[in-house]
């Protein structure tokens, strides 16, 4: 029909006009027909569409329209469309549309000038003839011409056009009816015109783009409509959810595909069209999150959706099901459909119009016949009922699949669902992890990890990979999990990681209402049970069979995300917990901004051990970190203490930077080899790197320890409270608040964020069992290190005291941002394994205890004058310590203190501004750079980074310096010298904090 | 039909005995249940033929006949398979050459499935399994130190796994309980032999739990004795015990009515 209407249309224009150049416009102007017509219609016009005209119908699904173009007998489908769909579309299309048609249109016309163009060439040369017969046609057919043609405008602009295609429609409909013939062509002529004229204004007025969209709806139809080229995927959505009068949307979301199999949940917090980048805007309206108690739903219309979309999983065979539950399904769907069996109606046939199964049998059908009889009485909302209730016990339902393989190479598939992460080697379920046993979900590249929860008898977590087929596919599994697990899991979402400066990894977070919330949410609908018509099993059915829509055909079909399971009730403990957790974050970071203040941290008495254990927690973290990062990170079960700390992100640079060092003594060996320096160098550069790809414009974490940052911000303190991931962390910095080191402990989180895109984590308990666990393991180390620390108090003593005063060795870097690291001996770190090390995390303040000889490491800032001395003569576990202001001067010496053998120490010096608060802004991060440069014995980490914060434009250089070299080496100088080169550098920034890192090994030796 | 079977080497078995423990075993289910017990004749030439369980998996409409594990016990599907056709069965044959499955390594819980990994059933026999029963999930457990899964195992109750004491039973356990989205109640017993029992709910009759006789395992009896909520009838099993042979062995249990 379309065609036809295309062909005399054109026809008519040719005969008119008669330019070659219209053959090739003919196609556009076929689909832009339409259009015009609409636009010429007056306002007052468009009562008369909603009312007189059939138009509105196809107006309100364009995708139904194109399949009443394709095949006339569809066009009654958009009859059977609810009233409310037809306001809504008067709606779509009152929005404003600006030009942009060419593109939205655009692919619209693609497909229409294929139907079009052949006709219209032949059209031509017949043109006189076929005018008459067709006149006398349009005649004839007028109203379903008029039908049609409202339909194909609505289809190729369904939204962009508003007032003018409208009226158009209205003003062709009127005439056609009143003036048949001539009209017509008058008409087009005016369409023509009219096309001419919006294409000219369409450019000049550029300033608001907007492109068009097609959504494919679950019952099958299309949904169009024209948005702003730079909406968020939420504008989409809501307008689909309007569209379709669903209120309890947030189990729904909308998928585009790349490449056929490929399926994507757009954003709703992103921009569309950074998401989709250059794939056409196709999206497909799905379940997202299957509910596991279906009946647990306010409204028939969501479970009619619901339904809708198991059909589709059912009859594609993504949800498999017996022979049995096929033609159960299938009648319930029949009941729904049609009502009671009917013997006088429901003839043999009636079932073979309705696909229930991937392999649809003549013996299905009579079954399902069979079955459909014994319903009788039941309603469609009651056949719904039952058919959900018989589909939710299905073992794949709700589960989304992902092809992977194992460490082994072997190929599986991982389901995600609403318990946790299911494992499958072809058809079997070989492993299961519940979200409650799942501490941490992270992905490097291509490989997808999860942290395990110890079993029972067993004393460490273990971390298991998985090879995923690429990048994105780890990713993109990555991200359905944390949707998975904060909308199942949670009561309330996470907070996105804020900004932070070096950020690695996805700051990614569901954004979503959870479940909890949702059904919380709908406890409040208060609305007459909408009106739906349930017409479209056949159609679906079609579709289904054939490949009948586009893109949503095969891609939608293959795979599709399932949230299945059970909410538990442990979840909601757990959420609890975090509720909690974030309380104790708050009062946190108030206690922590004061600490700030406080220059030199030392760990302090009854603190010690809880700072120590913190410490060796974030060690951990870093230790995870350093994990992640090492390149061939994959870590098999022994996790002994991973970061619970991080929390999503749980990477950050600083962290991994401590991580080298202080990691805990199984997993050191891996970081050792390259000295912490390398290894947290290579880590930021990953991490910056990854930033540039990263759609997400916040990243600010700093979090080394070594580094010395200008202009640095410390925020990572504050950030970290605000991370939901951060809940895991709340003990711990629980913890910290009591003790001296609140900002360290902060730090450190926060450092542990930060993500990447080409890493990503994501914990999603609270770490309080884990910390437990590792506590209980640490006692000993806890205790070794509280002796130590007494030692170390004195020491501390003194600089809180005075603010520091420490006589010793000097060393005066003026440097604007150096970290000096002393990786004097690898070696060391090894020997310490068991006991010693627990070093600084978060970035600037933790401290490690380690033992140490007198190490020491100076740093003098110029800018701040300062002088930091530390001499440690006899035993020091680990100094952190931290300046905070950097207009204050200090000095700070350590002296004094028993024996040890390795000793790491980390001086910290930051300027007070970006203390605190800082976290709260997330500045929009403009540029990113790593670069890195190697001499002899000293490594060069610079990162730039340059972010927008309240129209304050920040930039940020953060170098790590890692100097590395044996006794040979003057340390002191060699620093000093990297923090002149610095500033001379950079003369124009200033300096806001040095963090100085040494690792020294006395060993046995006794030697620095 | 219960002669030497294969087995390990341990005390002769007395076949008169073995004969009446069976009779009894039917005359449990035919007279005090109610249920319709068809027998099949016993097949000299197959000495495991009494167990018939390990032949064919039914649930529900699907009949599942396996190719077991023990090439010499191939054979034994035939008979049973004839059987189930005339119960208007949906039949699947395991036809896979490759595939390995005994019915004493399926335990079902009325959610799911799970299959024992052992000598005599293998990735592929649960394969099919799963494809045959898709509605289910179908988990598999390593089995190691025992014949089949229920050999230490099996539901005692709607919701309740009766499982032994033993080192691999306590692993089969977990592994089965970190495998499942439901979770189940579970009833040790300090006799791997006598963990397996037959579970069954009649209408009339309620729940009804044929369970190994105290005089056998009487510590595990007695953990019998305390659901309160079952019909509880001790049977004897001693004699195929000896062969390997449990109580859920020596049926399969079809919840359909024949017309035979």
């Amino acid at each position: 029909m379309t065609t036809e209407v295309g062909s005399e249309t054109e026809v008519k224009k040719d005969s008119e006009q008669l330019g070659p150049d219209k053959a090739k416009d003919n196609p556009e102007e076929a689909s832009e027909t339409p259009e015009n017509q609409k636009s010429r219609e007056t306002p007052s016009e468009e009562a008369q569409d909603s009312s007189s005209v059939p138009a509105p119908t196809s107006q309100s699904s364009p995708s139904s329209q194109k399949k009443e173009k394709a095949s006339p007998e569809s066009k009654g489908i958009s009859r059977f469309l609810p009233p409310w769909l037809k306001k809504q579309k008067s709606y779509t299309l009152a929005e404003p549309k600006d030009e942009t048609k060419k593109r939205t249109t655009g692919e619209q016309q693609v497909v229409e000038e294929s139907e079009c163009q052949a006709p219209d060439r032949i059209a031509q040369p017949q043109k006189s003839l076929e005018e008459a017969a067709a006149e006398n046609q349009h005649n004839a057919k007028a109203d379903d011409k008029e039908e049609k043609h409202s339909v194909s405008s609505a289809e190729t602009q369904p939204a962009k056009e508003d007032g003018k295609e409208r009226e158009v429609e209205k003003v062709a409909k009127e005439k056609e009816e009143k003036q048949a013939e001539k009209e017509k062509r008058e008409t087009k002529e005016v369409q023509t015109a009219e096309i001419k004229t919006e294409s000219i204004p369409q450019k000049s007025p550029k300033k608001i783009k907007t492109v068009q969209c097609k959504v494919m709806l679950l019952d099958g139809t299309e949904y169009s409509c024209d948005l702003e080229k730079r909406a968020k995927g939420q504008v989409l959505f809501d307008k689909v959810c309007e569209h379709l009068n669903l209120l309890e949307k947030d189990y729904f979301g909308l998928l585009f595909y790349e490449n056929s199999d490929q399926k994507n949940w757009l954003d709703s917090s992103k921009e569309i069209k950074r998401q989709i980048r250059s794939l056409p805007w196709i999206f497909a309206f799905n379940v997202k999150f299957y509910p596991p108690d279906p009946s647990q739903l306010t409204e028939d219309i969501t479970r009619y959706f619901l339904c809708l979309q198991l059909r589709q999983d059912i009859a594609s065979g993504r949800l498999p099901c017996s022979f049995v539950t096929h033609a159960l399904l299938g009648s319930y769907t029949l009941q729904a459909e049609l009502g009671d069996h009917d013997p006088e109606e429901h003839r043999s046939d009636y079932i073979s119009e309705f696909q229930f199964a991937p392999n649809q049998t003549q013996e299905m059908e009579e079954k399902v016949a069979e079955l459909h009889k014994t319903h009788r009485g039941l309603t469609p909302a009651q056949a719904d009922s039952q058919f959900l209730e018989n589909a939710k016990r299905l073992s794949m339902y709700g589960v989304d699949l992902h092809h992977a393989k194992d460490s082994e190479g072997v190929d599986i598939m991982l389901g995600v669902c609403a318990n946790g992460l299911l494992i499958y080697k072809d058809r079997l379920r070989i492993n299961r992890f519940a979200w409650p046993k799942i501490l941490k979900i992270s992905y490097k590249r291509s490989n997808f990890y999860i942290k395990v929860r110890p079993a029972e008898l067993e004393q460490f977590e273990s971390t298991i990979g998985f090879k995923l087929p690429n990048h994105r596919a780890a990713k993109r599994l990555w991200k359905v999990c944390v949707e998975h697990h904060t909308f199942f899991r949670l009561v309330s979402p996470e907070q996105p990681p804020k900004a932070k400066f070096l950020t690695l990894g996805s700051k990614f977070r569901y954004s979503g209402r959870t479940q909890a919330q949702t059904r919380q949410a709908s406890n409040l609908i208060d609305r007459p049970a909408p009106y739906f018509e349930r017409t479209s099993s056949k159609r679906v059915s079609r579709s289904l069979d054939g490949a009948p829509m586009g893109i949503s055909d095969q891609g939608l079909l293959r795979d599709f995300p399932a949230t299945g399971g059970q909410a538990a009730g442990d979840k909601i403990i757990d959420i609890e917990a975090a509720g909690q957790a974030k309380l104790k974050e708050g009062g946190r970071e108030e206690d922590g901004s004061p600490v700030k203040t406080p220059q030199l941290e030392l760990t302090q008495d009854g603190k010690v051990e809880s700072e120590e254990e913190e410490a060796q927690q974030k060690s951990l973290e870093e230790e995870i970190t350093s994990i992640l990062f090492s390149k061939e990170g994959f870590r098999a079960g022994t996790g002994g203490p991973f970061a619970a700390a991080s929390v999503g992100p749980a990477e950050g640079a600083a962290g991994e930077e401590t991580a080298a060092s202080a990691a805990p003594p199984p997993q050191r060996h891996a970081t050792r080899a390259e000295g912490p320096c390398t290894g947290v160098s290579d880590a930021d550069k990953s991490s910056h790197e990854t930033l540039d790809i990263v759609e997400e414009k916040k990243q600010a974490e700093v979090g080394i320890e070594e580094t010395l940052v200008v202009d640095e911000t410390n925020k990572g303190k504050m950030q970290v409270a605000t991370d939901a991931g951060e809940t895991c962390k709340v003990e711990h910095l629980s913890k910290k608040d009591s003790s001296s080191l609140p900002s360290d402990s902060s730090s450190s989180s926060s450092s542990s964020e930060s993500e990447d895109e080409e890493v990503g984590e994501y914990q999603p308990h609270h770490r309080a069992i884990e910390e437990v666990i590792r506590e209980e393991q640490e006692e000993e180390e806890d205790m070794k290190k509280k002796e130590h620390e007494e030692k170390i108090q004195h020491v501390e003593a003194t600089p809180e005291g005075s603010k520091l005063n420490v006589p010793v060795e000097h060393t005066q870097v003026t440097a604007e941002d150096l970290v000096q690291e002393n990786a004097v001996t690898i070696a060391t770190e090894e020997k310490n394994l068991s006991e010693e090390i627990k070093q600084d995390l978060g970035e600037e303040k933790e401290e490690e205890q380690l033992k140490l000889n007198g190490d020491v490491s100076h740093v003098d800032i110029d800018v701040a004058p300062q002088i930091i001395c530390c001499s440690e003569p006899p035993v020091v576990k680990t100094e952190m310590v931290t300046i905070s202001d950097a207009t204050q001067r200090t000095e700070i010496s350590t002296k004094e203190v028993p024996i040890v053998q390795t000793e790491t120490k980390t001086i910290t010096y930051e300027s007070p501004q970006f203390d605190g608060s800082a976290g709260g802004n997330a500045g929009v991060l403009l540029s990113a750079q790593t670069i890195t440069s190697e001499s002899i014995s000293t490594t060069t980490t610079t990162h730039i980074t340059k972010m927008v914060k309240g129209g304050v434009s920040e930039t940020r250089i953060e170098k790590r310096i890692v100097i590395t070299g044996d006794a040979d080496i003057d340390h002191d100088e060699a620093l000093a010298q990297a923090i002149k080169e610095a500033k001379e550098q950079h003369p124009d920034m200033s300096v806001t904090r040095v963090v100085v890192h040494k690792e020294t090994e006395l060993a046995e030796e006794d030697e620095e | 039909c219960r002669q030497a079977l294969r087995r390990a080497p341990g005390p002769e078995v007395d076949f008169a005995r073995a004969e009446r423990e069976h009779q009894l075993y039917v005359g449990v289910l035919r007279g005090k249940l109610g249920l319709q017990v068809l027998e099949l004749p016993a097949d000299e030439s197959l000495p495991d033929c009494a167990f018939v369980e390990d032949a064919a998996v039914v649930c529900e409409e699907t009949a599942l006949v396996t190719r077991p594990g023990a090439p010499s016990r191939r054979k034994e599907v035939e008979a049973v398979k004839r059987v189930l056709e005339s119960l208007n069965l949906n039949i699947v044959e395991m036809i896979d050459e490759n595939a390995t499955l005994d019915g004493g390594d399926v335990l079902f819980t009325g959610r799911e499935f799970f299959v024992g990994l052992s000598r005599r059933t293998n990735q592929r026999g649960a394969e099919i399994l799963a494809d045959t029963f898709k509605d289910y999930a179908v988990s598999t457990v390593p089995v190691h130190d025992a014949l089949h899964l229920k050999s230490f195992c099996s539901m005692a109750g709607p919701n309740l796994i009766a499982i032994g004491s033993s080192e691999a039973a306590q692993k089969a356990l977990k592994t089965m309980q970190q495998m499942s989205d439901h979770r189940y109640d579970k009833l040790t017993v300090p006799d791997d032999a006598a963990a397996n029992c037959i579970y069954l709910n009649i209408p009339s009759k309620g729940h009804v739990l044929l369970h190994r006789a105290p005089e056998e395992y009487p510590e595990s009896a007695k953990v019998f004795e305390k659901l309160k909520d079952h019909m509880l009838i001790p049977i004897a099993n001693t004699e195929l015990d000896k062969v390997d042979g449990s109580l859920t062995c020596c049926s399969v249990l079809i919840n359909k009515t024949s017309e035979l």
